[in-house]
């Protein structure tokens, strides 16, 4: 493929794990990114996407696969050589020199001419507003203003892609939007490439072209925000992504393009995919999205008992007991009272939207 | 999961990965295993042949059996245990008094007392003994000017336990500081908040936090004064302990598998002691810090408590500082208890006799000590930042170089270096070798505590923006143990100034030592004159420690890593 940019092909990372046993941190993962994208690898601690992302850096050398940039194997290529800019999760700023020397960093060891070094960093310290704070030392910044030096220091060097190590979450929760969009801003402005890790997904929703969803070293999606929220592919997925619930059902009748099964003895349409068919009586796992359900009071046939209300101000989350599961039920809230009109221990009517629903085999 | 047909074939990771890429890595490792054999183990070896070998060569263990079936032997181990426990106790319980009311209690002349609890770290080993001798001797001030009695009992345990109690406590004080100040303030203010009284939120949360740390600092005086010998040859008397013995056995008597033995009843202990330290302490240490601590310096005792510690650092000081107020006057004094006069002639006398030894003190220290910060920051680079097979040994052998008695090493030293291939007794090299060894762990511990503290991403960041290894070292990881190092070539310089119980063994016409020499003095009752020539060692060691300062910007508690 001619538009790919950074590929990954059948990559694996064996770690011992301490007891001569060992660990596969990174599983056989192969991808595709093209040029100017920006692609998130996105999962629980320990499901390998630091790893992967070290392994493109250079900092761990993988166990089998490839890694090629722009069609060029780089396995060989020195981590010093690669030209991959990387904002680390600590920032990594070196503490004992100041901010312009930090900027200037990558600079110097490519030995540009000094005016250059100057007018380089500068153009670097506007583009993330750090103007006027060359001569201190990364101690005497906040947090923010040290994120912006580490995104400074690998934006001087104008690379063509960058790599993210969870760089924002030692920030506070409103800083942290900020700079999500900081970084959007500059990426797409200058069209850098950006492989970026986190394991916050609503990070990885709003910032990413696609995502790769990643779960024991293993890829379990990569897909666009859109397609990973909608169609999750795996339980993980749904469960990761979209905070799914799930029960258990049984295939009551297979149609072209939707299914009906039994929950609580009453019958359910689940839309599905046309290519799959089920077996009558088959056991099926059911992901729902809590903010696809709601209370109502309405009989549906479906019902369950009030355990927990929690009121978060455009929403209220309900935890309702159901066929002996707790589920997790996100609503709108209308009124100002409306809401409260529920308490814990009632019986209620649950409704689910039809795109609420995706059937997985178990 | 995946199924065996598309897992890819995985190559199993090779440890000689690093040593093979990197030729310096593998000379490097390879030069310095050789040394630290050849100055570490092979004299131990030696040490044990000798005390294993009967006069035909063949194996015996007759000599072992002399000695424990001997009452003089017999008492001399019973006499080393009994004092070590002794001074062990006396010296963790003020370590501990020190470090709690520097650290937690916020007393009054916090610089004074950190600075009470450091000096006798920096002071030739005897200079106590001899202070001792000048206070409370048969001719002493107090005992025979003020009080006069007639006193004899100085010699022997009651003496020793008073100055070796002097000279150790500052091990138990730093060893103590350095966990109180790890245990969380917190802790303290949450177990009050949770209705203790002050003295209960001590005895229940405090106290047993820092009894990891207590017991640690037990153990390290215990061994300290298990090892001393420059005070026991000197306050002994006809309380014999195993280190003296050795050395007179050796030398005195010419005995040498006798002497060989003793050094070895001597190494056991102390390896023990470092075994149990590394690899059983290790994993007891509590972890307090989770989550963000506010760390304020909170004052955790009431007003009353606060006085009578601020009292006791204050006698102690006091008691400390007479020690050392006594060797300046001792300097004056025509003859001590007797005649009373002011004399300058002590410093003239050790101006001739002691001038040319105090030069070639210095000059060996100051040889030695950039060779061992050097070397113990290098051990201590490969051992953080690299993964090869053999790692741990060189760890190992660079820090067992601790646990090894100086008397044993000493008498290694002799047995192994006085004939070829490596002859080496009566130069210059010797006693070198013998301080960059006996210091390198000193080297390799800062270093390896500094290299913790800067964090990997810090040097993979450098990697990441286009510096190679060499690159990153020099620009990114040197300046950063830059303090580290030097704190560790002053503690390791300070130890070669004030060193006895291996050299004593190795010094040489030409090559004498202060240290030995003041013993000289003090043996033949020239008090005045080994009075001087401590005042003058410590002189010494205080502007050279002052110039390092200077010249780095380091501050105190940087070097000697107590509170701030």
């Amino acid at each position: 493929m001619s538009d790919t940019y950074l590929l990954l092909n059948g990559v694996s990372k064996i770690f011992k794990d301490g007891q001569g046993g060992q660990v596969r941190a990174v599983d056989n993962v192969s991808l595709k990114i093209k040029k100017g994208e920006f692609v998130t690898l996105l999962g629980p601690s320990g499901c390998g996407k630091t790893t992967t992302l070290r392994m493109v850096a250079g900092f761990e050398v993988q166990n089998s696969g490839d890694i090629l940039l722009e069609g060029r194997n780089i396995n060989n290529v020195a981590a010093y050589d690669r030209n991959m800019p990387m904002v680390f999760q600590s920032y990594a700023l070196f503490p004992h020199m100041t901010i312009f020397e930090n900027i200037a960093y990558g600079l110097k060891v490519r030995k540009v001419p000094k005016d250059t070094i100057r007018n380089d960093v500068a153009q670097a310290c506007q583009m993330v507003n750090l103007t006027g704070l060359e001569k201190r030392y990364p101690g005497e910044l906040s947090g923010g203003q040290q994120q912006r030096v580490a995104l400074a220091r690998a934006l001087v060097l104008k690379p063509q892609i960058m790599l993210f190590d969870e760089p924002l979450s030692n920030l506070d929760a409103k800083l942290r939007i900020q700079t999500r969009s900081e970084i959007m801003r500059v990426q797409q402005m200058l069209g850098i490439t950006a492989l970026y890790v986190t394991h916050d997904q609503s990070e990885a929703l709003s910032m990413s072209d696609r995502i790769v969803v990643m779960n024991q070293g293993k890829v379990e999606q990569f897909g666009t925000p859109e397609e990973i929220y909608a169609a999750p592919a795996t339980p993980f997925v749904a469960d990761f992504i979209g905070n799914a619930n799930f029960i258990n059902v049984t295939v009551r009748k297979d149609g072209a393009d939707t299914l009906e099964v039994e929950v609580q003895d009453t019958a359910l349409m689940v839309p599905k995919s046309p290519d799959e068919s089920y077996g009558e009586g088959e056991e099926l796992i059911l992901a729902m999205k809590p903010e696809s359900m709601d209370i109502c009071d309405e009989e549906t046939g479906f019902t369950g008992t009030m355990e927990l209300i929690s009121y978060l101000g455009a929403t209220t989350e309900f935890k309702i007991e159901f066929n002996g599961t707790f589920l997790t039920v996100i609503h709108t809230n209308t009124g100002a009272k409306d809401a409260r009109k529920f308490q814990t221990g009632d019986r209620v009517n649950l409704r689910f939207e039809p795109d609420a629903f995706q059937v997985y085999r178990s | 999961m995946s199924s065996p047909k598309n897992a890819p074939a995985l190559k199993a990771p090779n440890p000689f990965y690093q040593l093979t890429r990197e030729p310096l890595l593998l000379a490097a490792v390879l030069f310095l295993l050789v040394l630290l054999g050849l100055f570490i183990l092979y004299p131990l070896f030696e040490v044990a042949r000798m005390s294993l070998t009967a006069k035909d060569g063949s194996f015996t263990s007759e000599v072992y059996e002399y000695v424990f079936t001997h009452v003089r032997y017999r008492k001399a181990i019973r006499n080393s245990v009994l004092l070590g426990v002794i001074v062990a106790t006396t010296s963790t319980f003020i370590g501990y008094v020190f470090a709690f009311s520097l650290t937690r209690a916020g007393i009054r002349w916090k610089k004074f007392f950190n600075t009470m609890a450091i000096l006798p770290i920096i002071s030739p080993p005897f200079m106590f003994a001899l202070s001792v001798i000048l206070l409370f001797g048969r001719n002493g001030l107090i005992t025979a000017g003020l009080l006069k009695l007639d006193v004899t009992g100085l010699y022997g345990l009651r003496g020793l336990v008073i100055v070796q109690t002097i000279g150790m406590f500052p091990m138990a004080f730093m060893t103590l500081s350095g966990i109180l100040q790890g245990i969380d303030p917190d802790l303290d203010t949450c177990a009050m908040n949770l209705g203790a009284k002050k003295g209960r939120a001590f005895f229940t949360v405090t106290l047993p936090l820092s009894l990891p740390g207590i017991f640690a600092s037990w153990l390290i005086v215990f061994v300290g004064s298990l090892t001393d010998f420059g005070n026991p040859i000197i306050l002994g008397g006809d309380f014999d302990v195993l280190s003296v013995q050795a050395y007179l056995e050796f030398t005195g008597m010419g005995n040498l598998a006798r002497g060989t033995a003793l050094a070895i009843l001597l190494l056991v202990p102390t390896v023990a002691v470092f075994f149990f330290q590394k690899y059983i302490m290790k994993n007891k240490t509590y972890t307090t810090i989770t989550g963000k601590s506010s760390r304020r310096g909170v004052v955790v005792v009431g007003p009353v408590v606060k006085n009578i510690l601020f009292a006791f650092c204050l006698l102690f000081s006091a008691f400390v500082l007479m020690f050392y107020i006594t060797i300046i006057s001792g300097s004056f004094i025509k003859l001590w208890g007797i005649n009373w006069s002011f004399t300058l002639e002590h410093f003239s006398y050790s101006w001739d006799v002691g001038l040319k030894t105090m030069r070639n003190t210095l000059f060996l220290a100051l040889i030695s000590t950039p060779i061992t910060a050097i070397m113990g920051m290098v051990i201590a680079y490969i051992v953080v930042r690299k993964k090869f097979p053999g790692k741990h040994l060189m760890e190992f052998l660079s820090m067992l170089s601790y646990a090894i008695p100086g008397t044993c090493v000493g008498i290694g030293y002799i047995l192994a270096f006085n004939k070829a291939p490596f002859k080496l007794s009566g130069t210059a090299f010797i006693l070198i070798a013998c301080y960059v060894f006996r210091n390198v762990p000193i080297g390799v511990e800062s270093g390896i505590a500094a290299l913790k503290q800067i964090s990997p991403d810090i040097e993979e960041s450098s990697t990441n923006l286009g510096g190679d290894s060499s690159y990153t070292f020099r620009n990114i990881t040197l300046p950063l143990i830059r303090p580290s190092f030097f704190a560790g070539a002053t503690f390791a310089f300070v130890r070669s100034m004030t060193a006895i119980s291996a050299i004593i063994f190795l010094v040489s016409a030409r090559w004498n030592h202060m240290t030995v020499l003041v013993l000289a003095q003090t043996e033949i009752m020239r008090l005045g004159v080994a009075s001087v020539m401590s005042f003058a060692l410590i002189v010494v060691l205080l502007a050279v420690i002052m110039v390092i300062m200077r010249l780095t910007g380091l501050k105190q508690s940087q070097i000697f890593g107590t509170t701030k």
